[in-house]
């Protein structure tokens, strides 16, 4: 039911792992399924030169976050923005119908870092 | 690679012998059972011998089944243990509405039971969801009620392997004069389940756990109970279903009962050796599990677990690139997205409930499937455990 490309991020995650002194930690909850997906970037010249991120979810929960670190990293901020729910899915090669919002989860804990106001600066 | 099968909740092969027996079926034998020339009548009657072994398998008294013709309405074939549950409740509750309208069935039903249960409660009529304890057991001092007309517990549930006391419940209602289902999908070939023993006035058979093809199941019914039909047609299955029936299925389902009553008591050995090692091989290996149902009073074949910070969808795919295919009732793998309401019946934690995971064997599986998965298992929860942001807090409490 998943893509070649889903399979191959849920079976060798990217850039899996937590940054010990991150600029920013986006944490967000799945309503739907109750699941979690927590992101950390380091920020320097605007840039995000390094994301990472722990998934606690399904098959396309963790092939999203995945994505979304690949992405992003080494992306300016405003460029970062343009990773979108669609956009993610569309780099999948697609998702199943039922499992977009799990793409919302990778994009929403994305923008919450650097979009919204809730990025929080670690002490 | 090697493989290893643990679901035969959801399917299992069917048995060679089985497919042997079908085969005739489809182009010597393939006479309407409902004609009257040889070709038809003689189906009718190979018809009726699979009747006899179906029943004998759940204790139905067999030999009058063959002697005295009547004996013989008392298994209905049907699509599917789903159609056989339908069967019952809805058969059950439209004949009988005129005596009540009341419905009990235990919050951890199948969902053919369960949603032909919720389409009464949308026709006026009350449905009691009975609440079952941490084990997944229903207590039977809860069955009440003065309208009650039908009363339906599973025998064993899929999910948790928890078996139910079902000749004590069944005997409250027989004092009562209320009618009892028993839906025995996940029971009948795994251990013995006799309608007499239990003392039921239904039984739901599924052929797709006894090694028969899929697309057929059956209903016992006890001797004159009123039944509505849920396929209107001619006289096939002494006018409860209509529709010609699926022979070749049928033979397979005969076929199949004949043989698991054969096997069962070694089976039942066999599988519990089985159970017994993978489930003191996965608690040595993997800290932080939950083993759900009942410890003891449970299917042989079974095992059913919780494990913290994971997801199952996740785990079982990534289990199946090791060979290994079992189940989840994990909100992320159903379509729904919702946590299986068994597992939120028994009262397991939202959040605990994702790691679910469900081993069904059968007679076919060996030691060194057990093996396998004991190797593999662990390394695919460490891996999806290192990826948890959860996972750290958990170990730390
Ligand atoms: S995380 Fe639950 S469906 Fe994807």
């Amino acid at each position: 039911m998943y893509s070649q490309e889903v399979m191959d991020h849920f079976s060798n995650p990217r850039n899996v792992g937590e940054i010990e002194d991150a600029d920013g930690i986006g944490e967000v909850g799945n309503p739907v399924c109750g699941d979690m997906m927590t992101f950390y970037i380091k920020v320097k010249d605007d840039k995000l030169e390094d994301v990472k991120y722990k998934t606690f979810g399904c098959v396309a929960a963790i092939a999203v976050s995945s994505k979304v670190s690949e992405m992003t990293r080494g992306k300016t901020l405003e460029e970062a923005k343009s990773v979108t729910k669609k956009a993610v899915a569309e780099a999948l090669d697609g998702l199943p119908k039922e499992k977009m919002h799990c793409s919302n989860l990778g994009a929403q804990a994305l923008s919450i870092l650097h979009v919204t106001n809730a990025v929080h600066k670690i002490p | 690679m090697k493989r290893a099968y643990v679901d035969h909740a959801s399917a299992t092969p069917v048995k060679k012998p089985v497919i042997e027996a079908m085969l005739p079926y489809f182009d010597q034998h393939f006479g309407n059972p409902s004609t009257v020339y040889d070709m038809g009548s003689k189906i009718k009657q190979v018809m009726e011998e699979q009747r006899a072994k179906v029943a004998k398998l759940i204790g139905a008294r067999a030999e009058e089944i063959i002697l005295i013709g009547a004996r013989a309405e008392e298994i209905i074939f049907t699509s599917s243990g789903a159609e056989a549950n339908n069967l019952a409740i809805k058969g059950v509750a439209l004949a009988g509405q005129k005596k009540g309208n009341h419905i009990i069935i235990s919050a951890i039903e199948h969902h053919s039971v369960l949603n032909s249960a919720r389409f009464f409660e949308r026709m006026n009529f009350e449905v009691t969801f009975l609440p079952v304890d941490e084990y997944g057991l229903v207590d039977p001092e809860r069955l009440l009620g003065p309208e009650t007309i039908l009363v339906s517990i599973m025998h064993a549930n899929n999910e948790i392997g928890t078996i139910e006391p079902i000749s004590e419940l069944s005997a409250i209602c027989r004092e009562k004069g209320i009618i009892f289902h028993t839906d025995a999908v996940a029971t009948v070939g795994n251990i013995p389940v006799d309608v007499n023993e239990l003392n039921v006035d239904l039984l739901s058979i599924s052929g797709v756990s006894l090694g028969a093809p899929k697309g057929v199941g059956a209903l016992y019914f006890r001797d004159k109970l009123r039944l509505m039909p849920l396929i209107h047609g001619g006289i096939q299955e002494s006018g409860r279903r209509g529709g010609t029936e699926n022979v070749p299925a049928i033979v397979g389902l005969g076929k199949a009962s004949e043989l698991a009553l054969e096997e069962l008591a070694q089976n039942e050995i066999h599988m519990r050796e089985l159970r017994d090692a993978l489930v003191s091989g996965i608690h040595e290996r993997i800290d932080q599990i939950k083993y759900t149902g009942h410890p003891e009073k449970r299917l042989p074949g079974h095992a059913s677990f919780c494990i913290s910070a994971i997801e199952g969808e996740a785990l079982i795919y990534m289990l199946n690139q090791h060979g290994i295919y079992a189940n989840t009732g994990s909100a992320c793998a159903s379509k729904a997205l919702k946590t299986s309401p068994v597992l939120v019946a028994i009262g397991v934690p939202p959040a605990l409930a994702q790691g679910s995971i469900v081993f069904t064997m059968n007679s076919t599986n060996t030691m060194e499937d057990i093996e396998h998965i004991l190797n593999k298992l662990p390394l695919v929860v460490e891996r999806l455990r290192d990826l948890s942001p959860i996972w750290r807090e958990n170990k730390a409490a």
